[in-house]
């Protein structure tokens, strides 16, 4: 069924390392298309955090004794990796939280709330956002007074660059935007964005959720003052988040967290914090998900970035064709997938999305339906709901098939 | 169809395809609407009762997945001329037998969504605010 492929990356052999992968869900095939909630993790990051809790298992920056100072060789090594991964400058400019909420949240109140920002000072948004670039900027406008303003979004899915030109005042503080749409896959001008921002004194803060586990991210090409990325969705464990800021940025960040690690002198009534980034990291951290994450940004960099994206420009682009091709299936944001990473959004007519989800799981293919923690996005589209395939590197064109066979499948049930 | 279409058995696809009392019921006696957040399922009911506390006429609206479209037409099937105070009795298993389908915790909550509706317009619950 699958044209001869040109694939640049070898599947099968990535497959293998996948153990879940090897798994039958009612005696079929996983077919998972839904790395954009979460990837699968291979065996390689599975064995690290495993490794850590079984032969060096010591909190870091405070352990005198063997135990702790490999923990903390292995989790600043970490840090390491993550900045070279992102072109930072420095490791000091990796702060490691929970998740990428974590991370936009710690800007939000750090930098926006208890920061800088005055009332009536601007915030400009995107429509397009994920609910975790929305509502921390809520916070902001409740608490502190700030203005909230949102760039829409074509019909066709991209960013409508030209409201900028209005949007940004001298008033506007912060510009915050998606590098990767999760609904849409559309990816952002966010280099232009940032120096637009830039122009009116404004820094810009870029979730980079869906986008560092695709394609190849350069902090001082893209000019962002803050950037935000989750560990699980680019094969690292859950529970592990980065927040990327430039030195200046990150000081004039207040501490979201007060505790362990975050402090220099601590005296009755009051403290002193410690440096970046260790002043954002109260609490002893996520040690086995840093580990872990710095393993799998080994996995793909050893991959090649410029490969994973190439791969799933194939892939999608082999879905567009196929699902475009079939009757009473609507597709969701840009068509070209040099402007869009591998999130394919879908309506299947007379049937809801959440049994189109249970039929394909039924086929054993996972795909997520629903708003897709962007409710704003989905109300521009007038859509209560949609389905999402979305694909990386362990995927291939025999997935794409499945896919379309499992659609078929929903139109017979439905038809 | 395999055994593992359970869900969408001819019944369901039925009853969605076909919905049995929907559309509105302008001055109905009961009247409630909720959606489930988490699908974005909506389901409004009406419910007429008359002098005899009996159902007299039900109908009702909404948009949203098989499950819980076809849930809410079974479920004006059963109210129909039901006596007010049975209606009060009738819980989740009564439906949910009537559905006949096996449902996961998550596909469980559109199938009982009109059940929460019909909570809500005998005033026996409060709205969860969405």
């Amino acid at each position: 069924m699958a044209k001869p492929a040109k694939v640049l990356l070898n599947v099968p052999a990535i497959k293998a390392d996948f153990p879940i992968l090897q798994r039958k869900v009612r005696d079929r095939r996983l077919v998972y298309l839904d790395s954009a909630a979460t990837s699968q993790k291979p065996k390689q990051v599975i064995d690290a955090t495993s490794d850590f809790y079984s032969r060096y298992n010591a909190n870091v920056h405070r352990a005198i004794y063997e135990l702790g100072e490999e923990a903390t060789r292995e989790y600043e090594g970490a840090r390491e990796k993550i900045a070279a991964f992102i072109g930072a400058k420095s490791p000091n400019e990796i702060v490691f939280t929970k998740s990428t909420t974590e991370s936009l949240n710690v800007v939000a109140y750090g930098y926006g709330l208890k920061g800088k920002l005055q009332a009536g000072d601007e915030i400009v948004g995107t429509v397009m956002e994920h609910h975790s670039n929305h509502v921390p900027w809520h916070f902001v406008k409740d608490h502190k007074g700030a203005v909230l303003k949102y760039v829409d979004v074509s019909d066709e899915g991209t960013l409508r660059m030209e409201q900028y030109d209005e949007l940004l005042t001298k008033r506007t503080k912060i510009v915050t935007v998606t590098l990767c749409s999760n609904v849409l896959g559309t990816i952002n001008p966010v280099k232009e964005i940032a120096r637009r921002a830039h122009e009116v004194g404004a820094v810009c803060v870029v979730d980079a959720a869906q986008a560092a586990p695709h394609m190849s991210i350069d902090v001082q090409d893209l000019d962002a003052d803050f950037l935000a990325f989750s560990g699980h969705k680019m094969l690292g464990p859950t529970g592990i988040g980065v927040l990327y800021g430039k030195p200046e940025a990150l000081e004039a960040t207040e501490p979201l967290l007060g505790g362990g690690e975050m402090i220099r002198e601590v005296h009755l009534g009051r403290a002193s914090w410690n440096d970046i980034p260790y002043r954002f990291e109260g609490g002893t951290p996520n040690i086995a998900g840093a580990i872990g994450l710095g393993v799998a940004v080994d996995y793909l960099t050893k991959l090649g970035m410029e490969a994973v994206r190439a791969h799933e420009m194939e892939v999608t682009q082999y879905a567009l064709e196929r699902i475009g091709r079939i009757n009473g299936v609507k597709t969701y944001g840009p068509k070209d997938v040099q402007k869009k990473a591998g999130v394919l959004a879908f309506t299947i007519e007379n049937a809801h999305p959440h049994d189109v989800a249970s039929i394909l799981d039924v086929e054993g293919i996972c795909i997520r339906s629903g708003h897709h923690c962007a409710q704003p996005l989905m109300e521009r589209f007038d859509l209560p709901a949609t389905a999402r395939a979305s694909f990386y590197v362990y995927n291939d064109l025999e997935d794409v098939d499945a896919l379309v066979a499992g659609i078929k499948r929903v139109q017979e049930v439905f038809a | 169809m395999s055994a593992s279409y359970d869900l969408y058995q001819e019944q369901i696809l039925d009853h969605y395809k076909h919905p049995r009392n929907k559309g509105a019921l302008p001055g109905a006696t009961l009247n409630a609407r909720d959606s489930n957040p988490l699908c974005g399922d909506e389901v409004s009911l009406h419910v007429d009762v008359d002098g005899s506390k009996r159902v007299s006429e039900v109908r009702f609206e909404g948009r949203g997945c098989a499950i819980s479209q076809a849930s809410a037409s079974i479920l004006t099937t059963m109210l129909k001329g039901l006596p007010l105070v049975e209606v009060r009795a009738l819980n989740q298993d009564a439906l949910l037998k009537k559905l006949g389908i096996p449902l996961s915790v998550v596909r469980l909550k559109c199938a009982l969504l009109p059940l929460h509706v019909l909570r809500l317009a005998l005033g026996e619950t409060k709205a969860v605010p969405t």
